[in-house]
């Protein structure tokens, strides 16, 4: 019996292979990851793990004993250099070949760098390897009293910056638009983040084009941006998105429009190959093009695409949601705001403790919050079931939002 | 190392065998514990860790912080007295042989 085979043993991938299990699904499954490691969480990379540096065995979304307990083919450090549709195999880079009877592509994305020849010193955040290498610059820059220059306000490059400067670094951020996580959040949040990241003693400089790095004997020495500034830097964070590695599928022949076209059921244009997390892209019924890059939609669109695997329907319809963490503040984000027309604040904008509810047409579509972790519970409920409260409610301190999810109200 | 004994919504019993410095949810996670989420990986982010600490063993613990607190709010199972996020939870050998239940779902 030919296995189902994931490529990709990131949160996506695991997913899937459990929820196969779940499922009942008795036949052989081969997970296929690239790195070295097992499987691990990469969100506390640029937080808590880049700061703390423990054990990366506390990182794993499963242990690698505990995944082969249930019968899931583990393989590490296998790289998959072609998908044969016609034939129903992969081809890996050791020579093998397999054939599959299903297939799950969970590649992920890759970091978006910058041109030019690779010199030392300069980092993108998105595996172990990335940030224990950025981890031991940090400290460099500690002994040498260099500063770190981040290129790119965005969550990844924030959080770095809020993490160096707990380690006591210099911290520079250059941002190419006039404002930090403009891709994400209305300018309101912008300029909160702002604020508590000056307050911390970061430099942000806003609409800034870098246009090259300077290097010393392949070592980085300094940012160049387009106004002839020149940043002198110890070490360089690169955090301006993220590409999504679908060159795989896209060699294949499968439907790719920056990143592997599935439909709400995870499905792709082959029957027989499903996909999900960061390389994936969805047309939505408006024509726009989502891409989600979260931790939840990879856990969403890994059990549709387990269930689609099984010849079953499981469409991902849950509101996304987001989190960022940046000093004390936690910035979670739930539902698209693309689109808004009215913005409603609820909480104390200096602190800063609120939350910004945006609304399309009188209709809640999406809230931000900072440090208001019950706001964005309930909101996660709230727009979970369609309900919407009024823009009067929601800015009205003394109404109680949880007061929406109870049977009465309905 | 202490020992954490879980007993998930079904009645069945697992001893997790701790670890200096890591959480219970790490442990749980590791062990491929049913009835664990951990979405997000420990960040106090999503409460699908959530677990019922043994009331009488409850006080013995250091208190939720207030993340925890509001975050434990919106758990999707019932909340009780000893609710708490399984990520928060790190225990020395004064607390071995701690009891938690698993509650019937995380979402």
């Amino acid at each position: 019996m030919d296995p189902i085979i994931i490529i990709g043993a990131g949160q996506a991938g695991v997913q899937i292979a459990e929820s196969l299990r779940q499922e009942h699904y008795s036949g052989p499954i081969l997970l296929l990851g690239a790195e070295a490691h097992g499987p691990y969480n990469r969100p506390p990379l640029s937080k808590k793990w880049l700061l703390e540096r423990h054990d990366p065995a506390q990182l794993a979304i499963r242990s690698v004993e505990a995944i082969r307990r249930r019968e899931i083919d583990l393989q590490l450090h296998c790289e998959v250099t072609a998908i044969d549709r016609a034939q129903h195999s992969v081809h890996l880079a050791d020579g093998r070949t397999l054939r599959y009877a299903g297939l799950a592509i969970t590649t992920g994305a890759r970091v978006r760098l910058l041109p030019g020849p690779a010199l030392r010193g300069v980092f993108g955040v998105r595996t172990l390897d990335d940030a224990q290498a950025l981890a031991a610059a940090f400290e460099e820059c500690v002994a040498r009293a260099a500063p770190l220059v981040v290129i790119g306000g965005g969550f990844i490059g924030l959080e770095v910056a809020a993490t160096a400067r707990k380690r006591g670094l210099e911290v520079i951020v250059l941002e190419g638009l006039g404002r930090l996580m403009s891709r994400v959040v209305a300018p309101i949040v912008s300029d909160a983040a702002a604020r508590v990241h000056e307050r911390h003693g970061v430099q942000l400089k806003f609409d800034m084009k870098v246009e090259g790095l300077i290097g010393v004997d392949g070592q980085v020495s300094a940012v160049r941006t387009a106004g002839g500034i020149e940043y002198p830097a110890g070490c360089v964070v690169v955090g301006i998105g993220v590409i999504p590695e679908d060159r795989l599928a896209l060699a294949a022949g499968l439907a790719c429009e920056r990143g592997i076209l599935v439909d709400a059921c995870a499905r792709t244009s082959d029957p027989l190959i499903v996909a999900a997390g960061d390389c994936t892209a969805r047309r939505l019924a408006d024509g726009t093009l989502l891409r989600l890059e979260s931790v939840h939609n990879a856990i969403e669109q890994g059990k549709s695409a387990a269930a689609a695997l099984l010849g079953r329907e499981r469409p991902f319809t849950a509101t996304p949601w987001f989190w960022s963490d940046q000093y004390d503040v936690k910035l979670q984000m739930v539902g698209l705001s693309h689109g808004y027309d009215q913005i409603i604040t609820r909480g104390d904008l200096d602190k800063p403790a609120f939350s910004a509810f945006y609304y399309r047409a009188e209709r809640l579509i999406a809230v931000d919050s900072l440090s208001r972790i019950g706001d964005h519970m309930l909101a996660r409920k709230l727009l979970d079931n369609g309900l919407s409260p009024l823009p009067a409610q929601a800015a009205d301190p003394a109404f109680e939002l949880a007061s929406l999810l109870r049977p009465s109200a309905a | 190392m202490p020992r954490v004994i879980c007993t998930d919504a079904t009645g069945h019993t697992t001893t997790l065998e701790m670890r200096a410095g890591w959480s219970v949810m790490q442990m749980a996670i590791e062990q491929q514990l049913a009835g664990i989420e951990a979405v997000c990986g420990g960040m106090l982010a999503c409460a699908t860790c959530h677990c019922y600490v043994d009331p009488e063993w409850i006080a013995r613990l250091p208190p939720p912080s207030e993340d925890e607190l509001q975050m434990l709010e919106n758990v999707a199972a019932e909340r009780r007295g000893g609710s708490r996020l399984s990520c928060q939870i790190y225990i020395d050998e004064s607390l071995d042989g701690l009891p938690i239940q698993i509650p019937d779902r995380q979402v």
